[in-house]
């Protein structure tokens, strides 16, 4: 039953679960970030914590586009691929004796635009599930890229260019303000626009959406374009941070940025969901790596902490509902 | 011990965080009878019926069979015991077949192999259907079927299990008069067989035909139970409302503007043909006629959701062509359709979000930036005109009662400010008092000069609130009455192509 909107003087188990319903993944996360202050000296201090940012500030950027196309009730796993033909075709165009840093960055702002455009589009048009719309469009673009590199890295990029993903400002990596960027972006269109209450609508009910005259195809192809652009943002700050443009990059990306909007608690079903639960979702999932890299868990163990914290986020999140 | 009773509920409690959805609630059923169980949207009777079914577990009162008390666990120790149930609403698996359906979960094997017996499951179907009287193939897909008739494979899984007890949650909200009375040909061989049949509904006439005893229950609490000769509509009505509702259709008499909207020989393949009305500002059209009529589709071609395939549609006066609901909107009318789970609402929205949706433009800056304060207010006011009871507007959608969940979709279309409005099924399945505010939310439209075509199936309502009605059958307009002329026999008659 839906009561427990109601609240009331019931049992202490409902009203811990009410809790949890509300606040679980903030839970879940304090009592992480916790217990990595305790159980390691390296954790909790400033250079760690400006890591972890770093270090999400990709898979986030990513992961804020994923939310807009999870919420219409869609899938985009294109966005891996679309990250390396982004930082190809960008570091292409970031040669030291090349063009000024703005053109690299337009140019693969305007593939990751492009590519998620064309998802968009096909997938309003065509009427072709975003699965299989965007699973050939990846295997596409991760083509283009090796075709585009001649299947080797770009590298000899310019410092501008550099300055992106490896700069600082006040002491703080650029990406994270990038980040934050993206992330305030996405929260005012989708909470604070038109355009995010259509993203609603066209995922809670899609029939109702086209009965109430939206223009349901124009939504689809919005979103599919914004989380292209934020894939080739993301392209461009990881071929700067790392100084080549890899044809082999971002591979995996999607699934990533996926699993960050899952723990954030925005249904895979589509209609619900927000940009502060991804944020939370990528933090989770940056500060578990760093956190059982300090520990000194191998790499192979985390993937499988990783898989176990998908399911169990959305455990956590069936077990709240039902209890609504 | 001995009992006169079937089924005996007694002192039934349940409890959901802050709502005391069942306070104490009897019910005693006969075999051999058909008991009503009535009351309103939220009385508690889908409840009552879950705690039957072993979906809910009482929190206090004991649940007697033939005199013994029972403890039932889950659905299926419910089925076990006897007691099987058609549902409100309908869970059928479109890909899987009629038979597929009847028997999912138990399908007749070879042996103890696992393999399905096709042949003999649809014999077994086929055997069903024919002591039903109905006529339907067991290997055709759910798909494939109308909702009507989906409603009727429903009934007939209910019934296959061989159960002692049937409830059935509204089982006619879905089906014509057709087989409606066929429902009741059933009922009353169930009867025959000592069987007792729990019969949930909203439509009077239906009860006094078919019920022996009635149940009435408000509020999660009981009422009374009575054997219906001695009950008549009005004083039922009042037992469930608690209040005297002395007049049942609000109607006013509308001085009648000009034409707004003319339809001709409009044709959508197949479903609509060559229909031609007229519409005049003031005027609520009832549209008659039985489940598959052709009405939705009409409704629907109009408002740009089907092609049209011939016709004309024009608005005060100039033709206009609708390709879309768009189009239809920007022409200034408004649709709440049949089924408003499926094509009215966001559910998983909140209020707010639900009814500012369809021009929320007008609530925004040039930027599309929505302005938060004045959609609020604006929501606000809807919520109050329309008096939809919700906790706060950022309740959501799916958490309301059938009767707001209505008003919602009404208060939705109005703030379009529409012209013509179409109100397809607009008192479906919700409850007496919500469905008395919508027929005086028409009336007031109506006054105001707005142009309103109703589709109703029910007989009482078109007649009641109509000021001329339009009947169909199969596709075609087969009988036009002014509201002098007003004869339940003769729309019937019209109705059912007996013109």
């Amino acid at each position: 039953m839906s009561m427990a909107s109601l609240a009331g003087a019931d049992g202490y188990g409902t009203k811990v679960r009410q809790v949890a319903a509300r606040y679980g993944i903030y839970i879940a996360f304090a009592v992480m970030f916790v217990f990595l202050s305790v159980w390691s000296p390296w954790f909790l201090t400033f250079d760690n914590i400006l890591n972890i940012l770093r270090q999400c500030s990709i898979n986030g950027i990513i992961a804020v586009g994923a939310t807009l196309v999870i919420i219409t009730g869609g899938i985009d796993l294109s966005v891996g691929a679309i990250v390396a033909l982004a930082a190809v075709s960008a570091s292409s165009m970031a040669h030291p004796d090349g063009y000024p840093v703005i053109v690299p960055i337009l140019v693969g702002l305007a593939v990751g635009a492009l590519c998620g455009g064309v998802n968009g589009f096909i997938i309003a048009k065509g009427r072709i599930a975003p699965f299989i719309v965007t699973l050939g469009m990846m295997t596409i673009v991760r083509g283009a890229s090796l075709v585009m590199s001649d299947g080797r890295p770009v590298i000899n990029l310019s410092d501008e260019y550099n300055t992106i993903g490896g700069g600082y400002l006040w002491g703080v990596p650029l990406p994270v303000f990038l980040f934050i960027a993206v992330v305030l972006i996405g929260a005012f269109l989708l909470h604070f626009c038109k355009f995010g209450r259509h993203v609603y609508a066209v995922g809670g009910n899609e029939l109702a959406a086209t009965v109430s005259g939206l223009n349901v195809g124009r939504v689809k192809i919005g979103v599919y374009t914004l989380a292209g652009l934020f894939a080739g943002f993301a392209g461009i700050i990881l071929s700067s941070r790392v100084m080549t443009g890899s044809p082999a990059a971002g591979a995996g990306y999607e699934l990533d940025a996926i699993a960050a909007v899952v723990i954030g608690g925005t249904s895979l079903a589509g209609g619900t969901g927000a940009i502060l639960g991804t944020v939370i979702g990528t933090l989770i999932i940056g500060t578990m790596n760093n956190g059982l890299d300090l520990l000194n868990v191998s790499s192979y163990f985390q993937q499988i902490v990783k898989g176990i914290i998908i399911i169990s986020a959305v455990l956590l999140d069936q077990y709240t509902k039902n209890s609504r | 011990m001995a009992s006169d009773w079937l089924l005996e509920m007694v002192g039934i409690s349940k409890s959901f965080p802050g709502v005391r959805a069942l306070d104490d609630v009897c019910l005693r059923v006969r075999a051999g009878s058909v008991h009503a169980l009535i009351g309103e949207n939220g009385a508690g009777k889908s409840t009552l019926m879950k705690v039957l079914n072993g979906m809910y577990r009482p929190d206090a009162g004991e649940i007697r069979l033939r005199g013994e008390p029972v403890q039932i666990n889950g659905l299926k120790g419910a089925l076990d015991l006897g007691i099987s149930m058609i549902y409100q609403e309908l869970n059928p698996i479109p890909a899987m077949t009629v038979a597929e359906n009847i028997f999912i979960g138990r399908e007749p094997v070879y042996g103890r192999s696992g393999v399905v017996n096709r042949r003999k499951m649809n014999a077994d179907a086929r055997r069903l259907f024919e002591t039903l009287g109905l006529d339907m193939n067991p290997s055709a897909r759910l798909s494939s079927l109308s909702v009507a008739e989906m409603q009727m494979v429903e009934i007939a899984k209910a019934i296959s299990f061989d159960s002692e007890i049937i409830v059935m949650d509204e089982p006619t909200s879905a089906i014509t008069d057709r087989e409606v009375e066929k429902l009741f040909e059933i009922i009353r061989t169930l009867k025959a067989a000592n069987k007792a049949v729990i019969y949930i509904s909203h439509k009077m006439n239906e009860l006094f035909q078919i019920a022996d005893e009635m149940t009435v229950m408000r509020d999660g609490r009981y009422i009374d139970t009575q054997p219906t000769d001695r009950l008549t509509p009005q004083s039922l009505i009042s037992m469930m409302v608690g209040r005297r509702i002395d007049e049942m259709f609000p109607k006013e008499d509308v001085p009648l503007g000009e034409v707004v909207l003319s339809v001709d020989g409009l044709t959508q393949a197949g479903r609509v043909r060559n229909v031609s009305f007229e519409l005049r500002r003031g005027e609520i059209l009832g549209i008659a006629g039985l489940m598959g009529a052709g009405r939705t589709e009409l409704v629907e071609t109009i408002f740009g959701i089907r092609k049209a395939s011939a016709g004309q549609v024009r608005i005060d006066g100039r033709p206009v062509a609708i390709a879309s609901p768009r189009d239809a909107i920007r022409h200034r009318i408004a649709l709440v359709s049949e089924d408003r789970k499926l094509m009215g609402l966001n559910l998983r929205a909140s209020v707010k979000d639900n009814v500012s949706l369809i021009d929320l433009g007008r609530y925004c800056n040039l930027g599309g930036v929505i302005r938060a304060r004045q959609e609020v207010d604006v929501v606000r006011r809807q919520i109050d005109r329309f008096k939809i009871k919700v906790s706060s507007y950022r309740q959501i959608v799916d958490t309301l009662s059938g009767g707001n969940q209505q008003k919602v979709v009404i208060a939705k279309w109005i703030l379009t400010d529409p012209e013509i409005i179409i109100l397809d099924e607009p008192t479906r399945g919700i409850d007496v008092g919500a469905k008395s505010e919508i027929h005086k939310i028409m009336v007031a439209l109506a006054r105001e000069g707005k142009a309103i075509i109703m589709i109703s199936s029910e007989l009482p309502e078109v007649l009641g609130m109509s000021d001329r009605i339009l009947v169909m059958h199969d596709g075609e307009v087969t009988g036009e009455y002014a509201r002098a002329d007003f004869n339940q026999e003769a729309v019937m008659a019209s109705a059912t192509g007996n013109h």
